[in-house]
Parts: structure tokens; C-alpha cells; sequence
């Protein structure tokens, strides 16, 4: 086996596989936050809760429904999208016209309250999700060996993220989208209802990030704060990449999921703390971020 | 306002006689750390509007660091607290510095990344004991006269701290510098083309919040004798601004109690709900935020001054 810098190439690359997976899911979230913030002006804070939620509905579908892995990465995200329709129409509307700190303000007590009760009813030692059968094992490819959910991993949200990309950029929902964010009272006038794009918005976004949750609960631990944590990697993250663009919020998402699993070989104790710190210094250098636009 | 001297005085009264009523001191004291600590982040929010989701650092960091420094090397806490402050406005002036560079929402969640930062800093560095956190501090002796390990002592000491921090915040506001602070927060375009430079006045008002909090984490560590993860960690970020938000952002008072309501809830409450304690403090948070965004002092100020307007011609 050959070697790089004395760390064995098989250990690298089983690294990048393990950055990139992380990597994947912080790109579906961080893409979820982006289109959220880009038409309504909420940055939400409940993304993690959701992200959370999304993988209890897919844990609790098979054990009380035997719902299998491939209906619940359907269903568990149409089910919690339907939620944060709820969540938009009954609470985050009343906001729209005041100061943006106050959408914060609320999904963080929306995740409070998410997490508060998961936590209660179903513990904090968390179970794990069966990776399903078909998806079992893995390749030997001869220099590494390859566990196929986590390519299905990388591969699935690679192919959501660009969808989304294109529908946002390249369709007629998109254009609609797209204009709601530059002038939405301007769209109303024109006949577009602007506060059901903004519901649809919002579901789609959590939905986004309850698919991830799916995507992720064969993989970590299913418990009630697997979301809280993670929320706080992606809004650095998005920082980074800066809110504006969504192809930002895709290539930073999984640019860093490879830079943090990097870290792990090089420096392991560095890997929680690299993302803040590559943060810190795109702020000096570019506080629009990368991909932003002031 | 006549109503507010009585008001300030009854309160100071009660506070010095609360050894006297048979109140648990070491429970006030908690009190009155988590209200100095909500007062230094009202500054922030309250009169300057950056909302701050990592204050919970500089609290953290503070008390581990006069921690350390009596419990590994033996300082006094006099001067361990100093050296905990100084280290509060350290870090206050790195974070202050980066996070000013965006507004808003991304002032927050840049705030919250920093912080989770020096978290898993505490948590692995070698001084901070990792998941056990520091134990058995000895309060010690304040600058060789005041013996702190008798309850009453250190309660008439934090009390004292306590009073002077809430005049020094009520001095800053009304200052010149916190008239160009509320003049920042309600229009900064307008502030910047009076040519005043913005960056400058909300970097010191971070940097004197986060000092202010570091001061309440130290006094902390001292009354408990132990500093955890828990006083660095998001939730204790997110405590602090649900104490301010519910008391009243803005307000002198509010935050002192909305303080005083959340630390006694968390006492309390978690014996008769258990773990049900975060999700209800999350319905607090949304309560606030949809039902009474001044807090409750902020609009008992309201509904008093607007029957103070419907009486008048009445009167007259």
C-alpha cells in the first residue's frame, strides 16, 4: 500500500468519502437555508430541528408502519414539508413585515421546542435506521473499499442539489421564484400569488432538509439533537459561501465536507473547529463571503 | 418616571435583606450573575442592535479562566477575576472584530460559529478538565480581607458588583457614546453619513458587553466552585437572549427580570416538568416573539404611559 506524507492512501481517501458525505449534507441544508433566505427573508433556525425530524419520521415509519427506506424518502419529506407549511401559514407570516432578527428568533424556539420534546419522549441515547438491504456492504475497488450507502449518499444529494439548481435557475417556477426575491409586491401586482410561493418555499426548503435527515439516519446515530449541532456548521457554511447563490451554497457545502474530512487525517483534533476557523478568515479576506454579493 | 426611584429603592432593600429573609443565598447569587450577565448582552441587543447568538463564550470562557487560575495556580480571586475579565474582553475584541463585518442575521450566526468554536476549544484544550469541566474551586479570600466562603460575604460581594455593573450600563447608554450607539441602531446609513465611523462605537460596545459578561461567568465560577461545558455551551447563548427578550430589550430592568423569571423556572420548574424544561423554554421564546416583542417591561412601560395620556385630559 502506497503512502502520502506516511498516512496510507486507502485511510485519504476513506477520509474524502467521509468528508464528502458530511459534505452532501451541508450542502442540502445549506441550499434549503439559501432558498428560504433568498425569498422570505428568514434565516431558519429550526433547519437543524427539521434535518432531525426528517430522519425520527423515517425511523419511526419503519418501526410502527414498516415503512420502507425508499417510501420514506418520500414520504418522511413530504410529511415534514407539509409541517413547515403549517409552521409558515401560522406563525413565520406574522413576521414578514418587521425586522429579520425576529424570524430567528422564533425558529430557534420552534427547534427549541422540536428538540425539547424529542429528547423528552424518545431519550437522548438516539437508535440507529437498518442501512437498507440493497445498499448493503460495499466494492472492493483495489486501492480502497468502497461502502455503497455512502456513494448512494453522495450521489443522491448531488443529484437533488443540481435539480434544485435547475429548477430555480433554469425553469418557470424558478423565473417566478427568482422574481418573488427581487420585488415581490411588484410579482403580486402581476398576478402571482406571492404568499403561496412563499408557503411552497418554505415547505420545500424544510423538506430539503428532512430528505438529508433520511439520507442520514443509516449513517449517525438517529437521536433528538443530531440537528442542533449540525445547524451551526451550516449557517458558518453559509457565511462562507455567502446567502445569494445557490451554486454557492452546493460547492462550499461539499468543499468543506472534504476540508473537515482532510482534517481529520492531518490534525484530527482541529476537524470540529476548521470550518469556524476557514470562517474567520474568508471574513477578513471577503466578508461577502465567496460566492456573495453585497 | 417618579414611580422609578421608589421603585430602585424598594429593590435594593429587599436585595440587601434577602440574608436576612432566610432566601437560599447561593440561589440569588446565581440570580444575580445570570441578570449582570443579561444586562451586559441588553447593551448589545437592547441599545445597539446586534443580536448575539455566542454570548455564552464569553461568559464560559471568563469562568474557566478564573477557574483554572485559582483552582491550578493558586490567584486569589480577586485578581483570577480581573484576569478572567481581561481574557472576556480579549476575545470580545476578536469575535467583536469579525462578526462586525456583517449585519443582521449574519452578525448572529456568525456570533454562533465563533462561539461553538471557543466551545470545542473548552472542551479540548488541556486546562478546562474536558467533559468534567473544573471542580472544587475555593473561593478564597478577596484581596486578603474579605473571607468569600462564607455565603453572606459573597453574596454582599456579587450584590455590589452586581450594582455597580447596572449603574456603569446605565452610564454608558446615557453617555454620549450611547446616544451615537441608539443613533447606529435606529438608522445606521443616517449615522454613517453624519460621519460618524460605526464600525468603531459597535466594536466597543461588544468588546464592553462581552467584558461585562466575562465578569458575571468569573463571579459565577467563584459562587458555584465548579465551571462546566454547560457555561460555554449554545443553549446558555440562547438563555441569555431569552432572558432579555422576555424582560424587555432595551429597558434597564427587563433584563434583570427576565432573568430572574428564567433562572427560577429552570430552578423550579424542572422538578415538577422535568425534561419538558427546553421545550417550554422554547415556547417562551415564541411567545415573545409573536405576542409581546417589547418584554414585559417594555410594554407595562407602554400601557403605562398610555394611561398617563388618557388621564391627563381628565384631569385637566
Amino acid at each position: 500500500m502506497s503512502d502520502v506524507f506516511g498516512i496510507p492512501v486507502a485511510v485519504i481517501l476513506g477520509q474524502l468519502m467521509l468528508g464528502l458525505v458530511n459534505g452532501s449534507f451541508y450542502a442540502l441544508l445549506s441550499l434549503g437555508l439559501a432558498v428560504i433566505f433568498g425569498l422570505m427573508g428568514v434565516v431558519n433556525f429550526a433547519h437543524g430541528a427539521f434535518y432531525t425530524l426528517g430522519a425520527f419520521a423515517a425511523l419511526l415509519g419503519l418501526q410502527l408502519l414498516g415503512i420502507n427506506y425508499w417510501v420514506a424518502l418520500v414520504a418522511a419529506p413530504l410529511a415534514v414539508g407539509l409541517v413547515g407549511i403549517v409552521v409558515e401559514r401560522l406563525l413565520l407570516r406574522r413576521l414578514y413585515r418587521l425586522d429579520p432578527l425576529y424570524g430567528l428568533l422564533l425558529t430557534f424556539g420552534l427547534a427549541l421546542i422540536a428538540e425539547g420534546s424529542l429528547h423528552q419522549v424518545f431519550g437522548a441515547t438516539g437508535e440507529s435506521y437498518p442501512v437498507p438491504a440493497a445498499l448493503a456492504g460495499g466494492v472492493n475497488l483495489g486501492f480502497m473499499f468502497l461502502p455503497l450507502y455512502r456513494a448512494w449518499v453522495i450521489a443522491a444529494s448531488v443529484v437533488v442539489c443540481f435539480s434544485t439548481w435547475f429548477v430555480i435557475e433554469r425553469t418557470r417556477l424558478g423565473a417566478t421564484l427568482r422574481a418573488a426575491t427581487e420585488n415581490a409586491s411588484l410579482l403580486q401586482a402581476f398576478g402571482v400569488n406571492v404568499p403561496l410561493l412563499m408557503s411552497v418555499t418554505y415547505g420545500g426548503g424544510v423538506a430539503l432538509a428532512a430528505l438529508a435527515g433520511v439520507l442520514a439516519a443509516p449513517v449517525v446515530l438517529v437521536n433528538s439533537h443530531m440537528g442542533s449541532s449540525l445547524v451551526i456548521v451550516v449557517f458558518a457554511v453559509v457565511v462562507i459561501g455567502g446567502m445569494g447563490s445557490i451554486l454557492g451554497a452546493i460547492v462550499s457545502g461539499l468543499a468543506l465536507g472534504i476540508i473537515e474530512g482532510f482534517t481529520k487525517v492531518i490534525y484530527p483534533e482541529a476537524s470540529n473547529i476548521v470550518v469556524f476557523v476557514i470562517m474567520a478568515l474568508v471574513l477578513i479576506l471577503r466578508p461577502a463571503g465567496l460566492f456573495g454579493r453585497e | 418616571m417618579r414611580a422609578q426611584p421608589v421603585l430602585y429603592s424598594l429593590a435594593v432593600l429587599f436585595a440587601l435583606a434577602v440574608p436576612l429573609l432566610g432566601i437560599y443565598p447561593v440561589f440569588m447569587m446565581q440570580l444575580l450573575c445570570f441578570a449582570m450577565f443579561a444586562c451586559a448582552y441588553n447593551l448589545l441587543l437592547g441599545f445597539g442592535r446586534m443580536l448575539s447568538f455566542g454570548h455564552a463564550a464569553f461568559f464560559g470562557f471568563a469562568a474557566y479562566a478564573t477557574g483554572w487560575l485559582v483552582s491550578a495556580h493558586g490567584w486569589g480571586p480577586g485578581f483570577a477575576i480581573l484576569a478572567g475579565v481581561a481574557a472576556a474582553a480579549l476575545l470580545g475584541l476578536v469575535i467583536g472584530a469579525l462578526a462586525i463585518r456583517r449585519q443582521g442575521i449574519y452578525f448572529a450566526m456568525i456570533t454562533l460559529a465563533l462561539a461553538q468554536l471557543v466551545y470545542f476549544v473548552c472542551l479540548e484544550a488541556p486546562f478546562t478538565g474536558g467533559e468534567n469541566g473544573l471542580q472544587g474551586i475555593p473561593r478564597g479570600t478577596l484581596f486578603w480581607l474579605l473571607p468569600l466562603h462564607s455565603d453572606v460575604v459573597m453574596y454582599y460581594v456579587v450584590l455590589a458588583t452586581f450594582v455597580a455593573v447596572f449603574a456603569l450600563i446605565r452610564r454608558v447608554v446615557h453617555s454620549p457614546f450611547g446616544q451615537v450607539l441608539k443613533a447606529i441602531r435606529d438608522n445606521e446609513p443616517r449615522a454613517i453619513s453624519l460621519g460618524y465611523e460605526i464600525n468603531r462605537y459597535k466594536l466597543l460596545a461588544f468588546v464592553l458587553s462581552a467584558t461585562l459578561a466575562g465578569l458575571a461567568g468569573s463571579l459565577k465560577a467563584l459562587v458555584f466552585g465548579f465551571v462546566t461545558l454547560a457555561d460555554v455551551q449554545q443553549s446558555t447563548s440562547g438563555d441569555v437572549v431569552l432572558m432579555t427578550l422576555l424582560g424587555g430589550t432595551g429597558t434597564f430592568f427587563g433584563p434583570v427580570l427576565g432573568a430572574g423569571i428564567v433562572v427560577t423556572l429552570q430552578q423550579y420548574l424542572s422538578d415538577v416538568v422535568g425534561g419538558w424544561v427546553t421545550a417550554i423554554i422554547g415556547a417562551t421564546f415564541v411567545a415573545c416573539v409573536l405576542a409581546f416583542r417589547r418584554g414585559i417591561v417594555g410594554e407595562l412601560t407602554l400601557l403605562a404611559s398610555r394611561a398617563r395620556r388618557t388621564l391627563r385630559p381628565a384631569r385637566g
